[in-house]
């Protein structure tokens, strides 16, 4: 294994729609330790929310692993069954999303949700016993417990919904918190406390976070580590250092270019064209249609995952033959 | 607003739309060129016999007269008498009343639970044996015309396979006790089982026959609804805690999909009122449909004016209830 809590190898999932097939992740590789902070980010549709969701085994139809290997700790989770899923899933992994209030059950009250996490499959007077706990939770999180323990998700702004989604990702003790975008569906100045909220718990719990983002800013301020997605591929890992200040994959750089800072007086570069169709994706490297860059053995072969330097994994064709080059 | 004022001010609504029923269903049964002196003394009656039944009846009175007088006894609660039996109308609906309710409340029980139950099943089996039989259940019920259902199991059950009774609400020498008119409530009530095993027997034929499209409405309702309810994000939230399917499907989901299920519950009630003059025609069923068909055969105006008044007054009192069920199942509703 190549991080000693999490280890994907080769992991694809497709979805079947009328469309067509959508190739969503083409062979995903990413590996983590305990503890640590990852980032995931690249551009809408590049499968950075399929990959956590693969981890948490909600891929459901038409979604499906076509192949792979998703290993946590000594558990291989693509070869679980549901039962035994659910003994790992809101207990040694929990994932809080994108749009808070929609991801609470809007007929049941707040406490009661982040109770049933805490005592799982029991029964309803049951899940009343743990209610000390919840208290305790809502409080960790900076919710008065006694105005908010009984209310529903619609009487709830969006910070304190995804409050209350952090309270009960974190009330399971988990190993591994996913985060997918946890903070994109807020106001600025309410993202900017939950993420906050977010690091002081993290350091307090000492779990490990996956942060999936599309906002390179966060993923600096947040991250120990940090994986660059496009279209389907895990195209660059290192520490979140050497991704900024030595970004190897052209679309790394890119997308690096693409990022406004204070003081910043040259023009914003984009990256030119689109993210392609995943239903007729581009043969090798996914990329290789909007890389300035592109030889041939691009359009023919997806590169395969190259360490490059100390905790510093690329995939790209170029990286390899300036390689070669030196090499001469 | 309190729940409290909420139910005030619909009572209050619901005045106002009696009014408009009684006042459409009185103009309907007066311009219809039909001479209920006729219907009731036949053709060849003596000219001063007619007119003195006419003045008897008050039909020889301007119809705008007549209304005034309507509307002045439905507020004292008086619904005229009726022409064929001589008696009030409203002692006429108090009597057959119980056995069209008991009818419905038993096809809505039925109709509920196997609605419900088909269109969970549905959708979570979704394109499994058990959601295509639901779906050709469902398609039956909603296109088949409930006379020609009715006469067909009556064919099979009773006249072939003589395991159900043909008609009525029991049989000939069983007497059930009266306390409130509802046959089986009334057994249980005195501890008389032949008598409610009598009366069940009775009123599964009409009941399956009556509940049957409402069954089907509200699987097909219920299975959309579920299948929504499946996509949303709170769903995914539930599975990413370890939640079981189980948990996931009973305490989740079903109480959101249940949601919108509920006003065609109450709709279907009201189908189910209408449906019973069909249906009891069929069953000879002495409730409050048939009283109506047969008071509309000899023209019986006030008889027909205050029973669809009373039906369209349980309708919406079951509106109301269905509103009020709302607040129950959806606490965003309690604003």
């Amino acid at each position: 294994m190549r991080g000693n809590l999490l280890d994907i190898t080769k992991l694809k999932v497709v979805f079947y729609t009328y469309r067509g097939v959508i190739k969503a992740l083409n062979g995903v590789e990413l590996w983590m330790n305990r503890g640590e902070r990852l980032g995931i980010v690249g551009e809408t549709g590049c499968g950075k929310s399929v990959t956590a969701l693969s981890i948490m085994g909600l891929v459901e139809q038409p979604g499906e692993i076509v192949e792979g290997k998703i290993a946590f700790e000594d558990k291989i989770l693509t070869s679980m069954n549901g039962d035994a899923l659910n003994k790992i899933r809101g207990n040694d992994l929990a994932m809080i999303f994108q749009e808070p209030v929609a991801a609470l059950n809007p007929v049941m009250r707040i406490g009661f949700q982040i109770a049933e996490s805490i005592s799982r499959n029991k029964k309803k007077n049951e899940i009343k016993q743990v209610y000390p706990e919840v208290r305790r939770m809502l409080e960790l999180v900076g919710l008065d417990w006694k105005r908010t323990i009984d209310l529903y998700p619609h009487e709830l702004s969006g910070g304190m919904a995804q409050r209350a989604m952090i309270a009960m990702a974190l009330s399971s003790k988990p190993k591994l918190l996913i985060a997918d975008e946890p903070t994109s569906a807020l106001d600025v100045t309410i993202q900017a406390q939950i993420l906050e909220l977010l690091d002081e718990l993290v350091k307090k719990f000492g779990n490990a976070v996956i942060l999936i983002t599309h906002d390179m800013g966060v993923a600096a301020e947040f991250c120990d580590k940090i994986a660059v997605m496009y279209a389907g591929n895990m195209v660059e890992y290192a520490n979140t250092t050497d991704i900024f200040e030595n970004p190897i994959h052209p679309y790394t750089r890119g997308l690096l270019r693409a990022v406004p800072k204070i003081g910043r007086t040259d023009e914003l570069e984009s990256i030119p064209g689109v993210v392609p169709d995943l239903v007729d994706p581009p043969p090798g490297c996914r990329f290789h249609p909007r890389c300035k860059y592109a030889m041939d053995a691009c359009k023919e072969k997806f590169p395969s995952l190259l360490e490059v330097g100390p905790e510093h994994y690329v995939a790209c064709h170029l990286y390899l033959k300036e390689e070669m080059k030196n090499a001469n | 607003m309190k729940l409290g004022t909420y139910i005030v001010k619909r009572l209050f609504l619901m005045i106002i739309v009696m009014f408009g029923v009684a006042t459409i269903v009185f103009f309907i049964t007066h311009v219809i060129p039909a001479d209920p002196v006729g219907a009731i003394l036949g053709g060849n009656a003596p000219i001063e016999l007619v007119d003195q039944m006419r003045h008897q009846l008050g039909l020889d009175k301007s119809i705008p007269l007549q209304f005034i007088n309507y509307m002045e006894g439905i507020v004292h609660g008086d619904f005229g008498v009726s022409l064929k039996t001589n008696r009030s109308v409203l002692k006429d609906i108090i009597d057959f009343f119980p056995a069209t309710i008991e009818l419905a409340i038993v096809s809505m029980i039925f109709a509920t639970i196997v609605g419900v139950v088909l269109g969970i099943l549905s959708a979570v089996y979704r394109n499994k044996v058990i959601d295509h039989f639901s779906r050709v259940f469902s398609i039956l019920g909603v296109s088949m015309p409930v006379f020609w259902l009715g006469l067909l199991l009556l064919l099979l059950f009773y006249y072939r396979l003589g395991w159900l009774p043909g008609g009525g609400r029991n049989s000939l020498f069983i007497f059930p006790p009266h306390i409130t008119g509802l046959v089986l409530l009334d057994s249980v009530i005195a501890g008389d089982w032949t008598s409610f095993w009598d009366g069940l027997r009775h009123i599964i034929l009409p009941a399956f026959v009556l509940g049957y499209a409402s069954a089907a409405s509200i699987a097909r309702i219920m299975r959309a609804s579920m299948l929504d309810v499946l996509r949303q994000d709170f769903i995914r939230t539930a599975k990413s805690k370890g939640l079981s399917k189980r948990v996931v499907i009973y305490r989740h989901a079903v109480k959101n999909a249940l949601i919108p299920v509920v006003t065609i519950i109450g709709l279907s009630f009201g189908s189910l009122l209408s449906g019973a003059v069909l249906t009891e025609t069929i069953f000879s069923w002495p409730g409050l449909g048939r009283y109506i068909v047969n008071a509309l055969l000899v023209l019986d105006y006030p008889a027909v004016t205050g029973g669809t008044l009373f039906i369209a007054f349980i309708y919406s009192l079951a509106n109301l209830i269905v509103d009020i069920s709302y607040a129950v199942l959806d606490p965003r509703m309690r604003v």
